[in-house]
């Protein structure tokens, strides 16, 4: 098993090293972090641009594959460079995935849980109402885009708010500054609410679809019938039985979605005013920041693969069957 | 008094489908009753509607009682505490019957917990006792195995111990030993019966064997169209049915003890719940059958002496002492020409040598490596002349299968000589292989999945002449069509709109199309119905003596074997265990591997059931990957158990090769200690004499 382990963990890091190198020789050949300092008033002498670009590596004078070479000297030792400006990419890389973590993690948890639920009591009422029902609410939700489902919510929110004259749900940021302890605790989780809807809400609609499959093919096993024929409740042979066997195939979604959660949520973080991981790659695109640009690609392929080993680890974790004799 | 009441049981699906109209009985203490019935009888939902598992959109109705107790108005949370406990379920397939992610132990446990107020740590511990009392070995470390970790006997096995733990009063066995092979039946059976004698429980036993009944019943209810059509003692049944659907379907049985000739095929389909006819609705198969059968269908009247029978015309069969052969009209096979030479004069169509078949074994998700060498097929001889029908037996993994595929592959064998109506598959380039397949067809086991169900009957039978090249397919169509007993406007219709047995009809008639002069049956009747399969059995036999065909006939049910080859070679673990003309194999065996498998096939005959002495055979098949050293049947043959230490150093060095016996010209074993002896008749009193 730890040799299986090892050699898995090598083909990731060929797999990052050649991802993030795509990225980013795409990134400095395509991008100009010179048109920042240009035009500027007073003008800026080109030597001195010259001098400040080639401190930051960002200089588009030297040849791509030098100024790859400086770069992947620097990755190597855990330094992602300098944004276009001179700011510490690895600084703020770190502030920006804790504030993703931040805003992310409880709803894709909640979007899981959820959907999975829904989705189990939707196959066990098949064709009757509230399966139509939950059937339809997902389709529609599934058709709607996320920054106008975002974006909806933040009008109705802002609209709810004026009409009662106070703050009740906050819409906008992620804390309050000027609040401390308790107080800015609840204000945070006041902040989490809405984004956290509009999260949540594709992937309930997502997972229940999927789910309610995994569990239609399920529920006419025989082994649900033996857990009743040996004196279980329905409810609990569907539940011990049913959901848990169910559950094998939606697992492998949720570990990608959970590996992938860091830079998928883009419209999300603009629209709510969050500086996470998903903001910084289109900010960075448009400041033509080369360097956070690269950090942003090689931290998004490391999520892909460490996604794609959780959901071997979750699979192997729940089915008992492909796990290495 | 008795334990189950069950009266006027009727099942309604969704549709007006009424899949069992009024099913009555009673099951004592201690009492085997055996339901017998074919595919779609309803003998399986009858069963399903008394535990009350049945889907929640069917309409039941009618009385069951335990105990007195009626369950059908019984509310779910009463009917929980009943369901496992008084009553238990043992299922067909046990592999799907059993949760694939939890242990066996856990789940055995998980019943016990149900019911019994005891320990997690008692129930595992008890769960071990259970697994111990089914003749599991090493039962502690097996509790904590998955079941994909057991093999099918293993598991079926586990499932009479999660049925047997709440000490029910009635055990249900739903086909309990249809998915498994015959030595792990007799086994099984065995098995089940251990579990009785421990519980005292009175078991309904469902199964379309009328072997398996035999043998384990004390009553029976034959189920036709969702009713039961004759009920009565074991052996009133079988010496003395009074029904001719009953009579139909045991003179239709082939069987290991009986003669060779023509089955005693039961005319047309059961009929689909959705479409019954008026009156009896086995009037239109009965040849029986007088005007009066269409008018009212009959009721299960009272015959005395606890027999039921639903015919207008019982007495009158009472009176005449009819038997099956008498009403049912024994079809006549022309006899074959090519037989008349004798085998050695004749042609031989297929030659195997020494043929191999060896499979890697991997491993590995991503990156896959050879861990070892699965021996499907190592190292086999045999040839059939022309004429002539060489049926290959043995249970499943012992390489039947692959050695047909390598047969149909028509390339070189990894090692070894196939040759094909004198034309080695080595040497074969690529038009001659195609030319040589017209000679070589095949018939499939499952007749809906080898038919396009997108195809007419008529492409499907002129597609094979089609891509020979041939143009006269109209024509051709329509004999062949005639040829295997279907009507030539059949080729319009589709394979969804015939029965089993009819497109196991098509699939022949495909085969046949090119005229070949080998044809390899693979299980030709296991999926089929034994009413049906006698048909399809005597097509076989009459094709093959009107046509010169030669069959090379797979099958694991011998007792077929036994009515269609001439010739019987007997398989274990990609060896030949022993060869031979058909009687001389069935009569005396030498093999043990061979004893044990045609003693473990159960007789549809009650009173030698009774009395006959089974060998059983211990354990499962070894793995094929990993087969013993020496002769590989030594790791469960009885012989091996009774020899001296110095004859067993024997058959742990050296491999058997099939040995000519001496007395008989067609007959050879695989064994060093080769004795020939009488197994499927033997009983104990024989053998105190």
């Amino acid at each position: 098993m730890g040799k299986y382990l090892l050699r898995r963990l090598a083909i990731n890091v060929i797999l990052v090293a050649i991802a993030a190198s795509l990225a980013y020789i795409l990134a400095a050949s395509t991008m100009s972090p010179r048109g920042a300092y240009e035009g500027r008033q007073p003008p800026v002498a080109e030597s001195v641009v010259d001098a400040t670009l080639d401190a930051y590596n960002l200089n588009d004078k030297t040849p791509v594959l030098q100024r790859y070479a400086t770069w992947v000297q620097g990755v190597v030792v855990g330094d992602f460079g300098r944004t276009w400006n001179g700011g510490s990419v690895n600084d703020e890389m770190g502030r920006r995935i804790l504030v993703s973590a931040r805003l992310l993690l409880i709803g894709t948890l909640l979007g899981f849980a959820v959907g999975v639920a829904l989705g189990a009591f939707s196959a066990v009422k098949q064709y009757k109402l509230s399966d139509r029902l939950i059937g339809v609410t997902s389709f529609v939700i599934m058709a709607i885009p996320v920054f106008v489902l975002a974006t909806l919510l933040a009008i109705g929110t802002y609209n709810l708010n004026r009409g009662l004259g106070f703050t009740l749900i906050e819409y906008t940021g992620e804390y309050n500054p000027r609040l401390s302890g308790w107080d800015q605790f609840l204000n945070r989780l006041n902040h989490l609410i809405l984004p956290t809807i509009s999260l949540s809400l594709g992937s309930i609609a997502f997972y229940s679809r999927i789910q309610r499959n995994m569990m239609l093919d399920v529920l006419d096993q025989d082994f649900v019938r033996t857990a009743m024929a040996k004196g279980l409740p329905r409810r609990k042979a569907l539940i011990k039985h049913a959901l848990r066997t169910a559950l094998i195939p939606s697992a492998t979604y949720f570990a990608f979605a959970f590996g992938t959660m860091f830079t998928g949520a883009t419209f999300t973080e603009k629209i709510f005013a969050w500086h996470g991981m998903g903001a910084w790659l289109v900010d960075s695109i448009n400041a033509n920041d080369v360097n956070s640009v690269a950090a942003v690609t090689f931290f998004a392929a490391v999520c892909v693969l460490a996604a794609s080993f959780l959901s071997d680890l979750l699979v192997a974790a729940l089915d008992p069957r492909v796990r290495v004799s | 008094m008795s334990i189950l009441e069950v009266k006027d049981l009727t099942v309604t699906f969704p549709g007006g489908i009424e899949a069992v109209r009024g099913v009555s009985y009673e099951v004592e203490r201690g009492e085997v009753l055996g339901i017998v019935g074919e595919s779609g009888s309803g003998k399986s939902v009858t069963s399903l509607a008394v535990m009350g598992l049945l889907p929640r959109n069917a309409t039941v109705s009618g009385s069951v009682r335990l105990h007195g107790q009626e369950l059908l108005s019984m509310k779910e949370d009463e009917l929980v505490k009943v369901r496992g406990r008084a009553i238990s379920m043992i299922f067909q397939d046990p592999l799907s019957a059993f949760t694939p992610v939890f242990t066996i132990g856990d789940q055995i446990a998980e019943a016990v917990r149900i019911h019994q107020k005891v320990s997690k740590d008692q129930a595992a511990r008890r769960a071990v006792e259970l697994l111990d009392l089914v003749g599991i070995p090493n039962p502690a470390l097996r509790a904590k195995a998955f079941p994909h970790e057991f093999s099918g006997g293993m598991r079926q096995r586990a499932m009479i111990a999660m049925a047997v733990a709440n000490d029910p009063d009635l055990l249900i066995c739903d086909e309990p030993t249809t998915a498994l092979d015959v030595t792990i039946q007799a086994q099984v059976l065995e098995v089940l019966k251990t579990a009785q004698r421990e519980t005292g429980a009175g078991i309904v036993m469902i199964t379309h064997d009328l072997g398996v009944i035999a043998g384990m019943a004390d009553r029976v209810l034959v189920m036709y169209a969702g009713r039961p059509v004759e009920q009565g003692l074991v052996d009133d049944i079988y010496y003395r049915p009074r029904m001719p659907y009953t009579m139909g379907l045991l003179a239709s049985i082939p069987r290991v003890d009986g003669e060779e000739g023509p089955l005693v095929p039961i005319d047309g389909n059961p009929p689909s719940p959705a479409a019954l006819p008026p009156g009896c609705p086995f009037a239109p198969r009965c040849p029986m059958k007088v005007d009066m059968c269409d008018d009212e269908e009959p009721p299960l009247t009272s015959f005395g002496g606890g027999r039921h029978v639903a015919c207008i015309r019982a007495h009158e069969i009472e009176h005449k002492g009819m038997t099956g052969a008498d009403v049912f009209p024994v079809p006549v096979i022309p006899p074959s020409d090519v037989v008349r030479v004798p085998r050695a004069e004749r042609a031989t169509v297929l030659e195997l040598d020494g043929m191999q078949k060896h499979y890697p074994l991997m491993k590995g998700a991503v990156f896959k490596r050879r861990v070892g060498t699965v021996f499907a097929v190592d190292g086999i001889s045999f040839d059939v002349a022309e004429g002539e029908t060489l049926a290959l037996v043995g249970e499943s993994g012992c390489g039947k299968t692959t050695t047909l595929q390598q047969i149909m592959r028509l390339e070189a064998p990894q090692a070894g000589r196939v040759v094909v109506l004198g034309k080695d598959s080595a040497g074969l380039d690529k038009s001659a292989r195609k030319s040589l397949r017209a000679d070589l067809q095949i018939v499939f086991q499952d007749p809906m999945a080898a038919l396009d169900p997108r195809m007419p009957v008529g492409d499907i039978i002129a597609e094979p002449l089609r891509a020979h090249g041939r143009t006269d397919a109209r024509a051709k169509v329509t004999e062949l069509l005639r040829l295997v007993g279907l009507a030539p406007e059949h080729a319009e219709r589709y394979p969804q709109q015939f029965s089993g047995g009819q497109r196991q009809r098509i699939g022949i008639a495909r085969a046949l199309a090119l005229e070949p002069k080998l044809l390899v049956l693979d299980e030709p009747v296991s999926a089929l119905d034994v009413s049906i399969q006698a048909g399809v059995i005597n097509l076989l036999e009459e094709l093959k003596n009107r046509l010169g065909l030669s069959y090379l006939f797979v099958a694991h049910d011998l007792a077929v074997v036994r009515h269609l080859a001439d010739r019987v070679a007997v398989m274990y673990l990609g060896r030949i265990a022993e060869i031979g003309t058909v009687e001389n194999v069935y009569d005396s065996p030498a093999h043990p591997y061979t004893q044990a498998l045609l003693s473990a096939i159960p007789l549809p005959d009650p009173e030698m059931e009774r009395t006959r002495k089974r060998i059983l055979l211990e354990g499962d098949l070894p793995s094929p990957a990993d087969p013993p050293s020496g002769c590989r049947f030594r790791t469960r043959c009885p012989k091996f158990a009774r020899l001296s230490e110095a004859e067993r150093q024997r058959c742990v060095n050296e491999e058997p090769s099939v040995a000519r016996l001496a007395n008989v010209a067609d007959h050879g074993a695989a064994c060093h200690y080769a004795e020939e002896i009488e197994v499927i008749t033997a009983s104990d009193n024989q053998e105190e004499q």
